[in-house]
């Protein structure tokens, strides 16, 4: 074609560019398994419940490097009980609703309630290792992802077309199959975007996850959350800037090389008719396909793997097939399920029982406290939902009216998003008490820095929803502000509000336990609260307090979201939906 | 005669409510499907074409009687069908390519051969060089073309079609029709019978060599007869409008067949819609209603249904729903296939609107029982005001769940037209009209008087 310019600069680019993807690629897989192997060597080493933590910078790598393996080990274990929860729950009638209801009331039981039971169970189950409780870290970080994930995947499955569904069956598709072609492809979308959220999340409660009494013992885990909380304890500011430094670093790099090349290779999971024109772009994504050494692993690994996977499965079904339809052998299913039903029922209800006998030993005066802290938090939380409502609305719509600004915006709010605020609690602490203002009303900026980003990118898609054949009306009519605001705006980012004000309440009572209870320059800041409470009887070991707080806050939680939030969200649906 | 290939013996559909009440989607039914034809199922919608052809190709089970397979139950071997769907129920996220080989990989066949077999198919069906092409790149023809190709990739012994046709355009659809009829003529496939559901009766006599035309409440078989046009077919052609006028007589008199209502095995008769409290209500917007009435006064008051479809470009799906309306509401007579229209139809075609709602009003509390009951409750109400769960309950004994929400979004539909009530929407309920210079007159003249006083004070 153009045979002068075969030595031109460009072209020379062109073809070495491939190379050095390749090159890259081959090193980030050594690299891998050299850390799967230092991992390795840490995890089995003997436990040291209490490990020093320097807060020198030069320690930060390797201290950052632990934290990000906890936090995508428990992501990973997130994905694949996320997948099977979701699965069970949309597969079967019987235990649908009890899955579905249990989901909603562990997603509003904070980290911290389940930290005593999983540490001292994972202790116990390798007690000799350092692996129980690095266990136990990774569990309690498990607990903060893991939720919003499975709810994502069920919804999704409960929205496979029904036509598609019928196509896999009468092709005779495997379950397996159905899984890999059908139902991990329709939910993929949904699964990345929870994805990143949840992650955000493990890092959120990373601080409280690697470092935290219970009872008599003390643990610390070497991480970038110990770290952190080391360096605040000492009131070591240089150290804290570090560790956020780090902080910052490896969200972007997340965010560079993980979620946008994942949002980008899932765009093709949409399930639309048309294609449509914006997407998100990925330059690592665009490398990685091009990289022939992925091209050569693909080919001789996992294509020949699956070849056989999928013949095994078709062996096994001709094998199995010539059986007779027999109703015998159901009658005998669901006499074992039965027993098994109820079986469990007798455990469950054994072991709620022994839990309500440990609530014997409170104080009624226990409870008025635990009470009066559930209203403070209460009103806390709202005012950050308020707050948080007062400068996004306005922000968010205009960002969302905006194409440019949005474009530039955007990815900043969205790394800005996925940052702890716990990291930054210290210096925010350190400046308002500085002003003179105390963790009482501070606690409510820790938690309005939590969960205001969820209101923020709601307000944000809500905007850009509104056909801009309405705002042409407000235009065309010479709407004034306030007429605008409440006929087209406020109406066509109603539902979006909602959401993101649902999501936004649950993440700010979460908050509320890291939020209202604090350790800087070696004192506990504390201020009367529910999350107090609780961080305070996990220290302390105090399990009655314990439970009876954690009984409340769900309590709470399940009650407002049934009796506030359904309402309107229903209301949101029928009335203010956008077709 | 040779055997059948799939034989429904008896097959009925339902769905239990409780011990005696349950609502009966298909009367037991006998039909067979024979190797070398083309066989068209058709009704109105609601006669459980889509779920008859789901318990022969064994996507869903009979609640009672049986399908066999060359002479055994279905259940207990392995069969050989597949399903062209309607909305085509492509894997987006996978190539054309990958889409065909699907079904082959789960029969477990090696790569070598999947790749063969999937390669011809898609040049069969006039697919070459689109192999890498993702289905959303494709046009919605091209996209069914894919369909057709997953469904014959595994060399179907019976091919079944659920309105394959009825997404696409008529000029798409029709390119796609003929050209299926030379595969199947030339034998390019080793299919050995076609089994399709349509609600296009042209489809149905283009196509089909024995056409099964179900009727409704509960779906059951009106009439089944063979085709004897020779293959190409003119529709031009008299005996080809002449069969297509005779469906529509069939498919327009619901009453019309001797056939007396299918009687269960146990003697107890099928609930048949004569037999029920509620009368279904046809979907239809009384705008449609209105439109069709006038169409017929400049028709001269009196046509044929077929030749009103024609002149309409309508679907018969989508004409049948307003004729019953207006049937139902004494606008309008059906017989032998032709619409005449009754004098309160004429008054109400040639009425301005005020007066149109009047009428419709008046027609509606005449021979609706849903909307009469409503407009009784709140009358009867101190509040004025019933949720419509109340109207629901009642409706459930008699329809399915979907059904009943529809038929209770229709009678909102038309009780709104004809000012018979308020719906509030987000709180799903029905609140009493008011209706302007009536009720509120009161109210406005008091406090007119009020504020007389107040000056006068």
């Amino acid at each position: 074609m153009r045979p002068r310019l075969t030595l031109s600069r460009a072209f020379v680019m062109e073809r070495t560019w491939p190379f050095f993807v390749d090159l890259s690629v081959a090193a980030a897989l050594l690299a891998g398994f050299y850390a799967i192997l230092w991992i390795g060597k840490f995890w089995f080493s003997s436990a040291i419940p209490e490990v020093e933590i320097y807060r020198s910078p030069a320690h930060l790598p390797l201290y950052a490097f632990y934290s990000v393996v906890r936090i995508f080990v428990a992501y990973a274990l997130s994905l694949v009980f996320a997948v099977a929860y979701g699965y069970t729950a949309a597969y079967n009638k019987r235990v649908e609703s009890l899955l579905i209801a249990t989901l909603d009331i562990l997603q509003s039981i904070p980290v911290l309630s389940f930290l005593p039971g999983v540490m001292l169970a994972m202790m116990s189950l390798f007690p000799s290792r350092q692996l129980g409780i690095e266990f136990g870290a990774i569990l309690l970080i498990f607990t903060g992802e893991v939720w919003n994930m499975a709810f994502s995947f069920y919804t999704s499955l409960k929205s496979i077309p029904r036509e598609l569904m019928e196509a896999t069956s009468i092709n005779r598709f495997s379950r397996w199959q159905r899984l890999f072609q059908l139902e991990l492809p329709f939910g993929a979308i949904g699964l990345v975007w929870n994805s990143i959220v949840s992650v955000a999340n493990g890092w959120f409660f990373l601080m409280v996850c690697e470092m935290f009494p219970v009872g008599s013992r003390n643990f610390r885990l070497p991480g970038l959350g110990s770290y952190l909380q080391t360096a605040a304890a000492h009131g070591d500011f240089a150290a804290v800037t570090w560790g956020l430094i780090t902080m910052v670093l490896i969200i972007v790099i997340t965010d560079q090389l993980l979620w946008r090349p994942l949002i980008a290779w899932s765009d093709k999971f949409k399930f639309e008719t048309v294609e449509s024109g914006d997407r998100v772009t990925s330059p690592v994504l665009d490398a990685l396909r091009n990289s022939s050494v992925i091209g050569i692993i693909n080919r001789y690994t996992f294509k020949p793997m699956a070849e056989r996977f999928y013949l095994d499965l078709a062996a096994r079904r001709k094998r199995r097939r010539p059986k007779p339809v027999d109703d015998k052998p159901r009658r005998g299913a669901a006499a074992i399920y039965l027993t098994a039903a109820v079986a469990v029922l007798a455990v469950v209800g054994v072991a709620a029982f022994h839990a309500l006998l440990l609530l014997k030993g409170m104080h009624r005066s226990d409870l008025l406290h635990l009470l009066a802290g559930a209203a403070l938090t209460l009103v806390r939380v709202n005012a950050a939902l308020l707050i948080g409502s007062l400068w996004t609305i306005p922000v968010g719509v205009a960002i969302g009216f905006n194409p440019k600004l949005s474009q530039i915006l955007q990815p900043i709010a969205q790394i800005a998003a996925s940052f702890p605020a716990t990291a930054l609690f210290p210096l925010i602490l350190v400046a308002l008490a500085r002003i003179g203002i105390g963790l009482g009303i501070g606690s409510v900026v820790l938690m309005l820095l939590a969960a205001q980003w969820y209101i923020l990118f709601n307000v944000i898609a809500g905007a850009q929803a509104i056909p801009s054949e309405l705002r042409e009306v407000a235009t065309l009519f010479r709407f004034q502000d306030v007429q605008r605001w409440t006929t087209v705006i406020l109406p066509g980012i109603f539902p979006f509000l909602i959401t993101g004000l649902i999501t936004a309440s649950g993440g700010a009572w979460n908050a509320s336990i890291v939020a209202e209870y604090f350790q800087l320059k070696g004192s506990t800041l504390a201020t009367t609260g529910l999350g107090a409470q609780i961080s305070a009887a996990s220290s302390d070991g105090n399990y009655p307090v314990l439970l009876a707080a954690t009984m409340i806050m769900a309590l709470i939680v399940v009650t407002i979201n049934r009796l506030v939030w359904r309402p309107l969200y229903h209301l949101a649906e029928t009335r203010y939906r956008l077709e | 005669m040779t055997d059948p290939i799939i034989q429904a013996r008896q097959v009925e559909k339902y769905y239990a409510q409780s011990r005696e009440a349950r609502i009966q989607v298909i009367a037991p039914t006998d039909l067979a499907i024979y190797p070398g034809e083309i066989v068209a199922l058709l009704g109105p919608s609601g006669s459980g074409k889509s779920t008859l052809l789901r318990m022969l190709s064994g996507l869903s089970q009979p609640s009672a009687g049986s399908v066999l397979w060359h002479g055994k139950e279905l259940a207990s071997v392995e069969i050989n069908v597949s399903i062209v769907f309607q909305s085509f129920a492509l894997f987006p996220w996978l190539t054309v390519q990958e889409n065909v080989e699907a079904p082959l990989r789960a029969r477990g066949m090696a790569a070598q051969q999947r790749y063969r077999r999937s390669l011809k198919i898609l040049d069969t069906v006039g697919l070459d060089g689109f192999e890498a092409a993702y289905p959303k790149e494709l046009s919605g023809g091209m996209r069914q073309r894919v369909g057709f190709a997953r469904a014959l990739v595994v060399e179907p012994e019976v091919l079944f079609m659920d309105e394959p046709f009825s997404a696409l355009d008529v000029l798409t659809a029709d390119n796609l029709r003929s050209e299926l009829l030379e595969l199947w003529q030339k034998k390019t496939i080793p299919t050995k019978a076609i089994f399709l559901v349509t609600h296009n009766i042209d489809e149905a006599v283009l196509l089909a060599d024995r056409i099964i035309v179900l009727g409704r409440n509960p779906g059951h078989v009106r009439t089944d007869f063979k085709v004897s046009l020779a293959q190409p077919r003119d529709r031009k052609a008299h005996a080809f409008t002449a069969l297509v006028d005779y469906i529509y007589k069939v498919l327009t008199r619901p009453d019309v067949t001797p056939a007396a209502v299918p009687v269960l095995a146990d003697g107890r008769r099928v609930r048949d819609q004569r037999q029920m409290r509620y009368e279904m209500l046809p979907h239809a917007r009384p705008g449609g209603i209105a439109g069709l009435l006038e169409l017929i006064i400049d028709l001269g008051g009196r046509t044929d249904i077929y030749r009103l479809a024609d002149e309409l470009a309508f679907e018969i799906d989508d004409l049948f729903p307003i004729v019953e309306a207006a049937q139902l509401l004494g606008f309008l007579k059906v017989e032998e296939g032709d619409a005449a229209i009754t004098p309160e139809g004429r008054a109400y075609a040639e009425s301005e609107i005020l007066k149109q709602k009047q009428l419709f009003r008046k027609a509606a509390l005449d021979h609706v029982l849903l909307l009469r009951q409503i407009a009784r409750a709140l009358a009867n109400k101190s509040d004025h005001s019933v949720p419509e769960d109340f109207f629901l309950d009642m409706l459930d004994e008699q329809f399915s769940e979907d059904e009943c929400a529809r038929q209770l979004e229709t009678a909102i539909n038309w009780g709104r037209y004809a000012e018979l009530f308020d719906w509030d929407d987000a709180r799903r309920r029905f609140t009493l009209h008011v209706h302007e210079g009536e009720e509120p007159a009161e109210p406005i003249a008091e406090r007119e008087k009020e504020q007389e006083q107040e000056k006068a004070g």
